[in-house]
């Protein structure tokens, strides 16, 4: 039971993504409640919630890396353009080139910058070298970190500043024109300065992906996304426009979170 | 040590003697807790006294290996470096072995150890790739590795009598390279199947995670980015998994090793001499075991200085990467 605004008669193929009564076990453990809720193309959605109230959980389902999970189990129903992403005849690995994920940690691959952002293209079978070369210069633009490292693609990526490889996993993500980006806690290991370029990063993607952010910075959230999603062990309690649920929030429990009362 | 066992410190207490720190804790603890009568000063003495013994006997454990290694070295030195010459290193044997060098030896210890590794890495690497990022926990995977285990635990004479009626016999190879490579390839196995898969483990989720992330399949993960960065790993742990293989007699006495050939091996159905086997050939089956003496010495110094340098190798290479990596 949520009072999401989105909910009401919802037309499958308005949506980018949906989720439809999501229950997610690990093993015996019922880590995510029936969770509905529903992703506009083109928007940002920030979902928020205390420490293990299964907001990264959520996340990793929409690309299915929770199937690296021995002891995952999920029921319910996922859907990227109106399709069960969990469907038997679903190509996970075609799946994941649409759904991209940009992680907590940044995790650039032991390479040089360029074939760090070249990696998706090569291994989605696009070898053609002027092509490549494009594709990366134009994914390192759009995540404006080209001026920095233009010069020294060659050179290995751990030699970049958090922020720095932070920004060039997002270009590696971009790399494959995926449709949606998830991004689980991009800023939360990065200095202020860093966070904040990342964030006017967000505003200018939305413009082109379907975005959907974990963050358990509320200002964060505030700052960067149209639509925000309260989590709370494991539910869903209230989704809807950021402004409102920030301003007018609906259900005790997410105006307690929001002021500080716990989390 | 932390300054936990710092000695006493000047304190005078009620009866004007120098006060320990023991004391002022005892007395400090008296204070709060009257029933705690504090620790007797003997009671103190006597654990102190067998703390210090403890550390005594497993330093001088400690102590006892590199001491070993030493006495050895020192004793195949000073008996054998008489006969280290250019001569001997690059003559075959003459004269019923009491003249010449080991030449064939040299020859015959590389091609098989190069045979071993040619044998045993592709197998160990897949294996170790197999249960490392594929097999799913279940009774196969306890299986294999209950079998992978107890290879390593099969003594060497034993896989030198597997290899003759297996390589030698069985598939017609003969007494040759290629049965003796094959026999220290499976003796090497364990080996390089448990530092693959360390070195497998050691590389981080994250990496295979943001390669799943991008699209990739789990075998484009491994190619391209997991087995990369073990690499280095696994070629130490091949390293030292085949230096002890170079050193072994028993699997290559009855597969690949003989008595002696008076010419290099042009083939791998070739048989070859073998350094380790030379040893054991002049000190007990040759006609003059006393006046080889220094020859054996000397051939034991080749030997040593062989696996002691392929360890080198692999230790320094190792400990190279472990600062690369911080």
């Amino acid at each position: 039971m949520m009072e999401s605004e989105q909910q009401t008669e919802c037309n499958e193929s308005e949506y980018k993504m949906s989720s439809e009564n999501l229950d997610f076990y690990y093993g015996d453990f019922k880590a995510l409640h029936s969770v509905s809720m529903a992703f506009k193309p083109r928007e940002v959605t920030a979902l928020i919630g205390p420490s293990g109230c299964g907001k990264s959980t959520f996340l990793r389902c929409l690309n299915r890396m929770n199937d690296l999970i021995p002891i995952s189990r999920v029921e319910g129903r996922i859907t990227l353009d109106g399709d069960d992403i969990y469907a038997s005849d679903v190509d996970v690995v075609m799946l994941r080139r649409k759904v991209g994920m940009v992680f907590q940690k940044p995790n650039p691959f032991p390479k040089s910058i360029f074939d760090n952002v070249a990696y998706g293209l090569w291994v989605n079978g696009i070898k053609h070298k002027a092509f490549v070369q494009e594709r990366v210069e134009e994914s390192l633009k759009q995540a404006a970190i080209w001026d920095e490292v233009k010069d020294r693609l060659p050179d290995t990526a751990l030699g970049l500043s958090g922020g720095q490889q932070q920004r060039l996993c997002i270009a590696r993500a971009l790399a494959v024109k995926p449709e949606v980006v998830l991004m689980d806690e991009p800023a939360s290991a990065l200095d202020p300065i860093a966070t904040q370029k990342i964030e006017e990063l967000i505003y200018q993607l939305k413009e082109t992906y379907t975005i959907i952010i974990v963050t358990h910075n509320m200002q964060q959230a505030a700052r960067v996304s149209d639509v925000t999603a309260f989590f709370y062990m494991g539910k869903l309690i209230e989704a809807g426009e950021t402004d409102t649920i920030f301003t007018r929030p609906k259900r005790k429990q997410t105006e307690d979170y929001i002021t500080g009362r716990f989390g | 040590m932390n300054s936990l066992f710092v000695g006493p410190s000047s304190h005078r207490n009620e009866n004007g003697a120098m006060a320990t720190t023991q004391e002022r804790q005892v007395e400090s603890m008296s204070r709060t807790d009257p029933s705690f009568h504090g620790v007797s000063p003997t009671y103190d003495r006597i654990r102190k006294i067998k703390q210090n013994f403890f550390f005594f006997l497993f330093r001088a454990a400690a102590a006892i290996n590199g001491i070993a290694l030493l006495v050895i070295i020192y004793f195949m030195v000073v008996n054998g470096w008489r006969a280290i010459t250019w001569e001997f290193l690059t003559q075959p044997p003459m004269q019923s072995m009491t003249k010449g060098g080991i030449l064939p030896c040299i020859v015959g210890t590389f091609a098989l150890s190069f045979g071993a590794i040619i044998v045993a890495l592709p197998i160990g690497i897949a294996s170790a790739i197999y249960l490392t990022e594929y097999a799913r926990p279940g009774k196969v995977v306890r299986l294999i590795r209950l079998g992978i285990n107890n290879l390593a635990g099969v003594p060497s004479v034993v896989f030198g009598l597997f290899g003759l009626a297996f390589f030698v016999v069985i598939l017609n190879m003969g007494v040759s390279i290629a049965a003796g490579a094959l026999t220290l390839g499976a003796m090497s196995l364990p080996v390089i199947i448990g530092a693959t898969e360390e070195a497998l483990k050691s590389v981080p989720d994250t990496y295979r995670e943001a390669s799943l992330g991008l699209g990739a399949t789990k075998w484009q993960t491994i190619w391209r980015v997991v087995l990369p960065s073990a690499m280095p790993g696994i070629l130490t742990g091949a390293i030292l998994g085949i230096s002890r293989a170079a050193g072994e007699t028993a699997p290559i006495m009855f597969t690949g090793a003989v008595f002696f050939t008076p010419k290099l091996p042009t083939s791998i159905f070739n048989e070859v001499m073998a350094l380790p086997y030379h040893i054991y050939v002049l000190a007990t089956a040759g006609t003059q075991i006393e006046k080889t003496r220094h020859l054996q010495y000397g051939t034991a110094i080749v030997l040593i200085a062989l696996v002691l340098g392929m360890n080198l190798v692999a230790i320094v290479w190792r400990s190279r990467l472990r600062k690369r990596l911080k």
